[in-house]
């Protein structure tokens, strides 16, 4: 109500100065004249008139370079000293020619008459029309806090239309009646408004208050601040969570596709990274394409890459299966020599065609920057690879769960022979299977590409990664590799503040190794006859 | 039933060709002119020595993943383990010649602020207790590790993809610099072992014989432990784990001795091979390098100690061949290899050189190596 009030004396009292203002040009003539106490209101009445020109003026003034022309008494700015001063006119810019030692008078400006520049200034600058200068100017204003700048953001915030900036400019002139000399009481309130803003900048404001001679001050001060840093421990706490779930979702990604060609078919499939490397140079070629000849769908490339790579890996993978894989079925350990082979010749294809070095995937438009969430910073490349590896690993449950390919399926892998009986293509069924796992694989390429290197040895990095998030979880359980993989992020990324990023996955491969020894099937093991096959 | 004598005809003919080569090699090395045509030049004495070192190795996981179904993606760890230990003796031997000039600390240490040795670097300075250490440190993991994870009962894959995460976090581990271990680095500019200069070709010579003696020697040891009955209760437990346990052995048992013994037979290898290639650095505890000693074994022909020692000696050879001849075709031969050899020849190479050759003589089937994984 208080606050209310004074806004609407001031704006009263602005109405009532726009009235009688004066042209700037008439203003900054007065400047020389008159006492500094004089002159400092004539600078007040030119903050007042949020003419855009004034801010050149005021800083003019400010810096000492604006001097009185004893020719015709005009008021110009001098740059530079002695024979390389140059003469401009300080409201335009204009420049007015060199200026001869002596000709001018500087107007000399004091302390207090400084002060009341820097205000004006603030005044001007939160009455821009542009609302992201008005909030930085707001946020210059908190982070140095000036009692001198009350009357002027007092005026501001009667004219501010926006909220967020509104807010800005209260907490700003909260900071600034603290470091006056207001009373107590109206001190407290202001702590409450700094508090509400958190964050390490309202921490550095409060923090020369807790030994406030005033003993609520001090206590308010103490309160908000023990507040502050809990709100900001919970910050925290969620930014781990968020990376954690950031490294599971790519986790998540990397390993589901091995869960069904390692998992549901027990094929230890080495190759795997490599088909997720093959998915990321589908991006790469695509949007190679789409640079060349069709600029417009840049934006579209990811969601035009992710079909193509899914076919381009699962095809792959359909081929693998058809010419290595089914010959090795029921020798698993062996899978791996093969499989092994196929990723030798997959990284050497593409170093061959593509060449050793990295290659340029770009980010979509809508793929690039980050947005606010709280006290967090959320970048949208990473928000949309949480959402893209939980729509896949949703679509392949659906996939499994409900359709009639995902029944004969899990028949096969549960139960070759009796499958066989009732009719259902094994071999096929297998190739398809192998295929899609693959395929998935091609869709991981696309989203890592985003956050990876694209070159040969991307699948490399991934690889054993994959096959422990598999493992974890229980091999032939896509739940499990679903909970593993963000567990394990999760996991990892709070661990990495206390002892380093390479020690926490030191300690993660060490507790896998002993989670191992406990439940030797992973988190969810399977159950059945079928274990033992 | 194929004869059961010690030394089978197969192992008779490798110990014998070995034999021809550990006096042959350096013979023609020392005795021969460099004109001449057969003279084996120094560098090809050592890179045959490498060979060597990576056969034994390749014995020692042919011993418990053919003979005890245990495939192991962490051999390459044991082996790079008893490297560091021989590299850790070679940096004391060092002493004050290194660039910084310090009588006891390595280099790196010296650049890295280090005020004292670390306490593990104690007694490295000893020959016996490097040699010690040689065994005790691959043999000690391997020990603990296999405690573990068999009495637990991990088995197949899942052991596999331990062992390799134990490799994994060995690498991560040994590339920190405040492991103490040279970062990653390594251990490298080693000057002599005994007083005798390494680069002196005596002393190569001297390695050469060495490691064909290991390799040799690893060959018969791993022939008695499966000869014995132990050995047999060893494919036992590889063909029909639950049955052999069922039968009254402690299978766990079984497999942490082979896998100890194996690990340290490992490290040997690994602490001849690093005086003769001059470095030791944490890419050895690469998976990919644990993975291609699976491919060795596999190649050579699995179960048969000697086809292992076969195996490693023909891809390592390839490796070198083909890198220098045609570096960008390698990859597609190694690849092309593993794929027709596991397809193919799933009994490898030494299966199909035995198959050859009773084909022309007419022989009857001899004991047959299948293993199920």
């Amino acid at each position: 109500m208080r606050i209310l009030l004074t806004l609407t004396v001031w704006f009263g009292l602005l109405l009532a100065s726009a009235a009688s203002a004066q042209s700037l040009e008439d203003l900054a003539r007065q400047l020389p004249e008159g006492s500094f106490n004089d002159r400092a209101e004539v600078v007040a009445k030119i903050g007042a008139t949020g003419d855009d020109r004034a801010v050149g003026l005021l800083n003019a003034l400010g810096e000492g370079e604006l001097r009185v022309r004893e020719a015709d008494g005009a008021v110009i700015q001098v740059k530079g000293r002695g024979s390389k001063a140059v003469g401009y006119d300080p409201l335009t810019g204009d420049e007015l020619g060199p200026v001869g030692s002596g000709s001018t008078e500087s107007i000399r400006v004091n302390n207090s008459l400084r002060r009341a520049v820097r205000a004006a200034i603030g005044l001007l600058t939160l009455s821009s029309p542009d609302a992201g200068k008005r909030l930085a100017a707001a946020n210059t204003a908190f982070a140095a806090p000036d009692p001198e700048q009350i009357e002027a953001l007092d005026t501001a915030i009667a004219k501010e239309g926006d909220a967020a900036v509104r807010t800005a400019m209260e907490q700003a002139r909260a900071a600034a009646v603290l470091a006056s000399d207001a009373p107590g009481a109206e001190k407290v309130a202001a702590i409450g408004i700094v508090a509400r803003r958190g964050g390490t900048d309202a921490l550095t404001v409060l923090n020369p208050y807790r030994g406030d001679a005033d003993a609520p001050v001090a206590e308010a001060a103490d309160k908000a601040i023990a507040g502050i840093e809990r709100a900001q421990q919970l910050w925290n706490v969620g930014q781990n969570v968020w990376f954690g779930l950031s490294l599971g979702s790519v986790l998540l990604l990397a390993a589901v596709g091995l869960a069904i060609t390692f998992g549901v078919m027990g094929v230890i499939n080495m190759a795997h990274g490599e088909l997720i490397m093959i998915g990321a140079y589908t991006t790469y070629v695509t949007q190679q394409v789409i640079r060349t000849s069709f600029p417009g769908l840049f934006d579209w490339s990811l969601l035009i890459a992710a079909p193509l790579a899914f076919l381009v890996a699962g095809a792959i993978g359909v081929a693998i299966e058809r010419f290595i894989v089914r010959f090795l079925y029921g020798r698993a350990l062996e899978t791996l020599l093969a499989t092994w082979g196929v990723s030798l010749i997959l990284q050497q294809l593409v170093r061959t065609f593509f060449g050793p070095s990295n290659r340029e995937v770009g980010n979509p438009s809508w793929m690039s920057g980050a947005f606010p969430l709280g006290g967090l910073s959320i970048t949208w490349n990473r928000f949309y690879i949480v959402i893209f590896a939980v729509a896949i690993f949703v679509g392949l449950l659906l996939l499994l769960k409900r359709t009639l390919f995902g029944l004969q399926m899990r028949a096969v892998t549960q139960n070759r022979p009796m499958a066989s009986e009732m009719g259902i293509r094994t071999a096929r069924v297998d190739a398809l299977t192998f295929g899609l796992g693959a395929g998935i694989a091609g869709l991981a390429g696309v989203a890592l590409s985003q956050i990876d290197n694209v070159s040969p040895n991307l699948g490399q990095s991934y690889i054993i990664d994959s096959f422990l998030v598999v493992v974890f979880g229980g091999a032939g359980n896509l739940w499990g590799t679903f909970a593993a993989a963000f567990t394990l992020g999760v996991a990892n990324k709070f661990m990495e503040p206390f002892v380093g990023a390479v020690l926490a996955k030191i300690l993660i491969l060490v507790f896998i190794i002993l989670f191992i020894q406990k439940r030797p099937r992973g988190l969810f093991p399977t159950r059945g006859r079928a274990v033992e096959g | 039933m194929a004869s059961t004598s010690f030394i089978d005809r197969r192992l008779g003919v490798f110990l014998a060709l070995l034999a021809v080569v550990t006096v042959g090699v350096p013979l023609a090395n020392t005795a021969l002119s460099p004109e001449s045509g057969l003279h084996v030049p120094t560098y090809m004495l050592s890179l045959i020595g490498k060979y060597l070192c990576y056969a034994l190795l390749a014995v020692a996981l042919d011993l418990v993943w053919g003979y005890c179904g245990i495939l192991s993606l962490g051999h390459g760890a044991f082996f790079a383990l008893g490297g560091y230990a021989m590299g850790m003796h070679l940096m004391r031997q060092i002493g004050s010649r290194g660039a910084y000039g310090n009588p006891v600390l390595p280099d790196f240490m010296v650049f890295l602020g280090y005020e004292k040795l670390p306490w593990f670097w104690h007694g490295f300075d000893m020959f016996w207790f490097a040699c010690l250490m040689v065994l005790l440190a691959p043999g000690l993991l391997a020990f603990v590790f296999g405690w573990f994870a068999f009495r637990s009962r991990v088995t197949g894959v899942y052991l596999s993809i331990i062992t390799q995460a134990m490799t994994y976090a060995l690498l991560l581990a040994f590339f920190r610099n405040e492991m103490g271990f040279g970062g990653n680095n390594g251990l490298t500019d080693f000057k002599d072992v005994l007083g005798f200069s390494l680069s002196s070709d005596g002393t190569r010579v001297t390695l050469f014989v060495l490691s064909a003696l290991a390799l040799g020697g690893g060959l018969l040891v791993g022939r008695w432990i499966t000869m014995t009955k132990f050995g047999k209760v060893l494919v036992g437990v590889r063909d029909a784990e639950s049955r052999t346990r069922f039968l009254g052995y402690r299978v766990e048992q079984f497999k942490l001795f082979v896998f100890t013994v194996s690990a340290m037979m490992a490290g040997v290898a690994g602490a001849l091979y690093v005086p003769q290639v001059g470095i030791i650095n944490p890419g050895e505890f690469s998976p990919a390098n644990s993975i291609e000693i699976v491919i060795w074994v596999a190649l050579g022909g699995r179960g048969t100690l000697v086809g292992a020692a076969l195996g490693a000696l023909i891809v390592v050879a390839a490796k070198s061949w083909l890198t220098s001849a045609f570096p960008d075709a390698w990859l597609y031969a190694l690849g092309l290899m593993f794929i027709l050899v596991t397809i193919f020849l799933p009994q490898g190479v030494l299966g199909l050189i035995e198959k050859l050759g009773r084909g022309r003589r007419e022989q009857p089937e001899p004991e047959a190596v299948e293993a199920e994984a």
